[in-house]
């Protein structure tokens, strides 16, 4: 007997939706194993990553509150992705999002008007797009690889975000401390939820969701991105740009992560640091593709990572397990997604020697 | 000599600073000729450090610590071929999610030994040539590792355009089907690529962790396995220039080091984008030429292959 792996006459759709599924169960069973060699009793261990964290309303609100960014910046990456576009610098034009929207405040800081959120959220998108816009240029003018280019960007933004709050962003009263001042009540978040960290930023990422998904559905750019992702070749044929394409995905990643930046330092964060985000920017990438690039699957998918955030929190608080879990559970996730998804469009069969190839 | 004493210094860290991508760099260039892009340099080269780490602390044994961070190197590669290989998904997203992985990972085993010291991998000294003036310290004093990975380049580039096994891989990665035609396992080929590919970065990573700053930090690489990745458009796939990049990244990476020390009033953060902003810069100087890339780079980079039948 012999496993053979052939290819489906048709990708299988329900697949699609099976293997996240399949993938975080294989993660769990992982995570038990993992567990018990951290000297952890596994049921212990899985009730404080995925129950506990969030059984009472405080813990069900900051998991909307870490999901927001995770949703906002994998929105953004899902539709460059789909394009083969592969923006994985959200982490980057994040932070871009947070200097240009927080630099609004630094600024204006003794303003006091209901407009000066409202134009720190643009210019967090604008900082964000024009962050997207270096590897779109590159890739367009002079054929660079967007991977690479995207990525260096995050280095140079975070040190451009260090440079500014060692220097002249300081806060003139935080007693040297590399901090920038603490945002006023009209530079911050709205609340949702009196006495949680619940904010106007989350509102945001779902209107980001449904815009997108919107815009996938019903408009000819979301077309082309769609017809351009599933068959290049085709959408030249059909005239399509693909330079406006890279152009377009990169912009609107950059925007959206940008909203996710400057989201975070007018919301949980309060004021500009040397580190504003735990790599939100690159899980977003494990939460495209764990929701399946599609804007409500990136909802759910933000949900769990963001559960993963607060779980690793809780599992070190409880049990003393080290916060390095949550990374590893991340990335096992994307792996067994992965692995499980050559299901989409292979099936497995068993094949007996000799007949299996008639 | 008065001229020469900031010299020797400078070309010392230089060349610390260049080996750990000349390793992962050769190493990625053997897996990309075969025709697989692994974008996991990074988590790679991050479990080989912590890997290396771990054993040296331990043990005290440095060769075994060398091996330890290659043969971990190599199975993170081989979870790589696992996924692309045998089960045909993306090697772009895979390549992504080795690297998160291994970032995560190393920090789960490294993180006892977060802060502990441990001794420098020690120089060579042979007696009276590296007490030599200028080209002793230079070419008679450096570590075992620093040889090593001259060795490799050279050794890549004989096995890759002298042998026959070379030019196999070669074709796999050149036209996987028609090699698969004339009898050679695609597959298995890749493989053996994929895995040196990761054992080379294990090594880099090693020498970070061992040699370049003797101690353990998470996310200590600090994208130099994407540098490598770089590395390779700007050398056009081929191992000399390997080489010769590493080098000139190497000599940006320490201009902050010897900038400060020459009392320039630049910040340091200012300094610290000058890899990442330079990687960019070759990037875009090479890749313009579209034709250039399309010659040298292998042409399945990057393509799935499944038999048909």
């Amino acid at each position: 007997m012999l496993l053979k792996i052939e290819k489906r006459p048709e990708s299988s759709h329900s697949m699609v939706y099976v293997t996240p599924i399949l993938a975080l169960l294989l993660t769990v069973l992982t995570g038990i194993v993992l567990f018990k060699i951290l000297g952890v009793d596994p049921i212990e261990a899985l009730k404080n990553f995925f129950i506990v964290p969030i059984n009472n309303q405080y813990g069900a609100t900051e998991l909307l509150v870490k999901a927001t960014p995770l949703i906002l910046c994998a929105i953004g990456l899902s539709v460059g992705f789909r394009a083969n576009v592969w923006n994985i610098g959200a982490e980057g034009q994040l932070t871009l999002g947070a200097i240009f929207g927080g630099g609004v405040f630094i600024y204006f800081h003794d303003v006091d008007s209901v407009f000066l959120l409202p134009i720190m959220i643009v210019m967090g998108a604008i900082g964000g797009a024009l962050w997207g816009a270096i590897p779109a240029f590159l890739k367009t003018r002079f054929n660079a690889n967007e991977i690479l280019t995207s990525l260096m960007l995050v280095y140079v933004a975070l040190l451009l975000l260090s440079l500014l709050v060692h220097g002249s962003w300081k806060d003139p009263d935080g007693y040297n401390f590399p901090e920038s001042r603490i945002f006023s009540d009209s530079a911050t978040m709205p609340i949702l939820l009196e006495g949680t960290r619940l904010h106007f930023g989350t509102i945001l990422a779902l209107l980001a969701a449904l815009g997108t998904w919107f815009m996938l559905g019903k408009t000819l750019v979301g077309f082309q991105i769609k017809v351009i992702g599933a068959a290049p070749k085709a959408g030249s044929y059909a005239g399509f740009s693909q330079k406006k394409i890279v152009w377009f995905c990169l912009l609107f990643g950059g925007a959206m992560a940008g909203i996710a930046g400057v989201s975070e330092v007018a919301g949980p964060v309060g004021q500009l640091l040397p580190s504003i985000s735990p790599g939100y920017g690159f899980t977003a990438i494990i939460v495209a593709f764990l929701g399946r690039l599609h804007p409500v699957g990136i909802i759910f998918a933000g949900l769990l990572m963001a559960l993963t955030y607060l779980g690793g929190e809780t599992a070190q608080i409880n049990l003393g397990l080290p916060v390095a879990v949550t990374g590893v559970f991340q990335g096992m996730i994307l792996f067994y997604l992965l692995a499980c998804d050559v299901l989409v469009n292979y099936r497995f069969r068993l094949a007996r020697f000799g007949k299996a190839a008639s | 000599m008065n001229g020469f004493e900031w010299f020797i210094p400078v070309i010392l860290t230089v060349i610390t600073a260049a080996t750990p991508l000349v390793f992962a760099g050769i190493g990625e260039l053997v897996t990309e000729k075969s025709g697989v892009l692994n974008l996991g340099i990074e988590g790679m080269m991050i479990v080989g450090a912590v890997a290396a780490f771990i054993t040296a602390t331990l043990t005290g044994n440095y060769l075994l610590a060398v091996v330890v961070a290659a043969l971990s190197g190599a199975f993170m590669a081989f979870l790589f071929g696992i996924l692309t290989l045998s089960l045909m998904a993306n090697q772009v997203a895979t390549g992504l999610a080795l690297t998160l992985f291994g970032i995560g990972l190393s920090a789960l085993i490294g993180q006892d030994f977060v802060g502990e010291p441990v001794q420098a991998i020690a120089k060579l000294n042979i007696g009276g040539l590296s007490d030599l003036p200028v080209i002793g310290p230079i070419l008679f004093g450096q570590d075992p590792l620093v040889y090593l990975s001259f060795l490799m380049v050279f050794l890549v580039s004989w096995f890759l355009f002298k042998t026959k096994a070379g030019l196999i891989l070669r074709a796999v990665g050149d036209s996987h089907d028609a090699a698969h035609s004339i009898g050679y396992s695609v597959i298995g080929i890749r493989y053996a690529a994929v895995m040196f590919g990761g054992a080379m970065s294990g090594i880099g990573g090693a020498y970070l962790s061992l040699a370049y700053t003797p101690m353990w930090a998470e996310n200590m690489t600090a994208g130099r396995g994407w540098i490598a990745l770089a590395l390779i458009v700007f050398a056009t796939w081929k191992p000399g220039l390997v080489l010769v990049g590493a080098y000139m990244f190497g000599g940006i990476t320490i201009l902050q080091l010897h900038a400060q020390a020459a009392g320039l009033d630049i910040p340091s953060q200012i300094l610290s984008m000058l890899p990442y902003l330079a990687t960019i810069v070759v990037l875009v100087v090479i890749s313009k030429d579209e034709s250039r890339i399309r010659k040298h780079a292998p042409a399945c980079i990057g393509k799935i292959f499944h038999p048909a039948a």
